[in-house]
């Protein structure tokens, strides 16, 4: 028999520092981050609801409770409902093309080939380029007079007299309603397809080399492995990518008031923009503030979905 | 019902040694054949190759007489068990079972019959819609075989299908696999490391080392006639003892050590060991008395039933039957023929 040495009686313990506590420790290091979430969200957050409950204005700051006045106003405005609209259209569209593109490069990007690196990093610049200096970027590019998209069409014999996009010279990408409302969407899939690729590669290279192995063997071909192995082994994965998407798109006011101030006639407003415009450049805080909160349900949905999504893989 | 044939088979991953060095190997119709090995030794690139997986370097894969080298997996009519069972984890495991027949536009009501038969087989009907991560080990073990066995393949291919279970449950797996294999007939190729496995379940055992067979033959054979050192001493637990003599070297089992005056009735030639006991194992069925013959290390091996002393730091006069003894070139460890 071996015998176990004693524990030394309680007289002798020595006391444990203040830092030692957990009930001392764990609200000090949780400080910092609840301060910074009241000081630069929470607060925010309330200031914008009781705006939009008020008639506050850049020349009268006064908070006077007007109730949901500010909501029915803004839910009539035309431009308003534009916006509105604009801002589901884009933001569904683009991430319906997002998923469909990034699934396409993910898959071409996971098999082997010389110069893949390369690629890779191509097609990541996007996400790294400040979103204000792309939207320039593709500003130039989409010039109603230099273009030089418009220059390209031209020598393939699209664009000119007696073309397909014919018979003038320009496409006028940002004057028109619905090549300007193309435009936008389209950059916004230009510029949120690199992280959904990127994502959707972890995801791919995830599925473990046996299963794929396995499915050759059953005799699988390459669609039916891509719809009932592949595809269906990725969707958490892609619900990641276009909730991160849709955040994006749905809350970006910058590609919209860069390229096109939300123009021509508000054929371009989106949600955010219309905040801006109405509630800065405007002056109305208060109803800045109302067109501002109609993002609130969709954003808390999204993050309900995405914290769901977090606890379901910390489960499993 | 098929042979497997390779001829000539060559990987080569990179630049540097080949993983599959050239590689002639047939199979009997209806064999369990077990390539063995330890890792790293090209067995599972070998049958990777077999199924179509891995393209090779050079060389022929035939099946059923038919050279299928360029052929995709689907194509060779096999069906193979990952170490890993690859099951699909979306999936119940009725349509786990089922893939394969819907991959190859079976009619429903012939799938479910399929399904529930090879269900049926292994015992896992209670099972059907159950996920694969709400199985053990074991009963995932079983539905992957179910899903290798629906399609009726010529060939099976099963790769170190039993590494994932644990102890106790790999000694029954063996026990049922092969039972398995007995019943349904289908020639059987199957990786492993794990000498026990090899040596209870194959009809033959191919011995692989760098890239290379190094022994065919039936699990006696294997063991109680090593083609060379490499062999003698993978097989066996502990392996062979060798000890350099004139030139050669001289290979026993631990087994077959024992003092003279047990042997001297056994019939035969005795050779005579001086063994200096170093140290002891009583492993409760058996007792490992470790030490050194003529400067060579040595076990020697004897049950416990049997009282035999060996004191650490003590010499004794064991012997071995001449008929026990194997000689090997020192040079390049191949066996050589004549006696001690």
């Amino acid at each position: 028999m071996s015998t176990i040495a004693a524990t030394p009686p309680p007289e002798t313990r020595e006391r444990r520092y203040l830092l030692d506590r957990e009930g001392v420790l764990g609200p000090l290091m949780l400080l910092p981050a609840v301060v910074y979430i009241i000081a630069l969200v929470g607060f925010p957050l309330g200031l914008a609801i009781a705006y939009s409950l008020s008639d506050v204005t850049i020349g009268d700051q006064g908070l006077d409770w007007v109730g949901f006045r500010n909501f029915v106003d803004v839910a009539k405005n035309g431009t308003f409902q534009k916006a509105l609209r604009n801002t589901f259209l884009f933001t569904l569209a683009s991430q319906v093309l997002v998923l469909t593109l990034a699934n396409i490069l993910a898959l071409v990007l996971s098999s082997d080939f010389k110069g893949k690196r390369l690629v890779r990093f191509l097609i990541l610049l996007p996400w790294t380029t400040p979103i204000a200096l792309g939207a320039i970027g593709w500003l130039w590019l989409l010039d109603s007079v230099y273009s030089p998209i418009d220059w390209v069409l031209r020598q393939v014999n699209l664009l000119g007299p007696g073309t397909i996009f014919g018979p003038r010279g320009n496409m006028y990408w940002t004057a028109k309603a619905d090549l300007a409302q193309l435009s936008v969407l389209l950059i916004h899939t230009w510029r949120t397809l690199p992280l959904a690729t990127v994502i959707l590669l972890a995801g791919l290279t995830a599925i473990p080399q046996d299963v794929k192995d396995a499915a050759n063997v059953d005799g699988a071909g390459f669609w039916r492995q891509l719809i009932y192995i592949r595809i269906p082994l990725l969707l958490p994965i892609m619900a990641v990518a276009t909730l991160f998407g849709m955040v994006f798109t749905f809350t970006d006011m910058t590609v919209v008031y860069v390229l096109t101030r939300g123009g021509p006639i508000d054929n371009t407003q989106v949600l955010a923009s219309w905040a801006y415009f109405k509630g800065i450049e405007g002056g109305n805080l208060a109803q800045g503030a109302a067109i501002a909160m109609f993002l609130f349900p969709v954003l808390v949905g999204v993050a309900v979905l995405m914290l769901r999504m977090a606890r379901r893989t910390e489960t499993t | 019902m098929a042979v497997v044939e390779t001829r000539g088979l060559v990987k080569q991953f990179g630049e540097g040694a080949a993983a599959v060095d050239g590689i002639d190997l047939a199979s009997a119709d209806g064999e369990f054949l077990v390539l063995l090995g330890p890792s790293g030794c090209g067995k599972t690139t070998l049958l990777r190759m077999i199924g179509g997986l891995e393209p090779p370097t050079a060389g022929d894969v035939l099946i059923g007489g038919r050279v299928v080298t360029n052929l995709p997996p689907r194509a060779r009519q096999i069906a193979m068990v990952f170490q890993s069972y690859a099951l699909y984890p979306h999936m119940s495991v009725a349509n786990n079972i089922a893939f394969p027949l819907k991959a190859a536009k079976v009619p429903k009501a012939e799938q479910e019959k399929k399904v529930a038969w090879a269900a049926g087989i292994l015992g896992i009907e209670g099972l059907l819609d159950r996920r694969p991560r709400q199985l053990s080990g074991g009963q995932r073990q079983r539905v992957a075989l179910a899903r290798a066995l629906v399609r009726e393949p010529n060939v099976f291919l099963l790769d170190e299908p039993l590494s994932n279970l644990d102890a106790q449950r790999r000694a029954s797996a063996r026990d049922e696999l092969q039972g398995f294999q007995r019943r349904v007939g289908t020639t059987t190729i199957y990786v492993t490391h794990d000498q026990v496995e090899a040596m209870g379940m194959g009809d033959r055992i191919a011995v692989i080392n760098q890239g290379r067979i190094r022994q065919l033959g039936t699990p006696r054979e294997i063991y109680d006639d090593p083609a060379d050192t490499f062999v003698a001493t993978f097989l066996g637990s502990p392996p062979m003892n060798l000890i350099p003599r004139n030139g050669h070297l001289l290979g026993f089992r631990p087994e077959h050590v024992a003092p003279r005056q047990m042997l001297e009735g056994a019939g035969g030639d005795l050779v005579p060991i001086h063994f200096l006991a170093t140290r002891e194992e009583y492993l409760g069925a058996e007792r490992l008395v470790y030490g050194e013959v003529e400067g060579a290390k040595a076990v020697a091996r004897f049950p416990s039933t049997v009282d035999v002393p060996a004191e650490p730091g003590r010499g004794y006069e064991f012997a071995v039957l001449a008929r026990d003894l194997k000689r090997f070139d020192a040079a390049t460890g191949l066996r050589v023929a004549g006696p001690a």
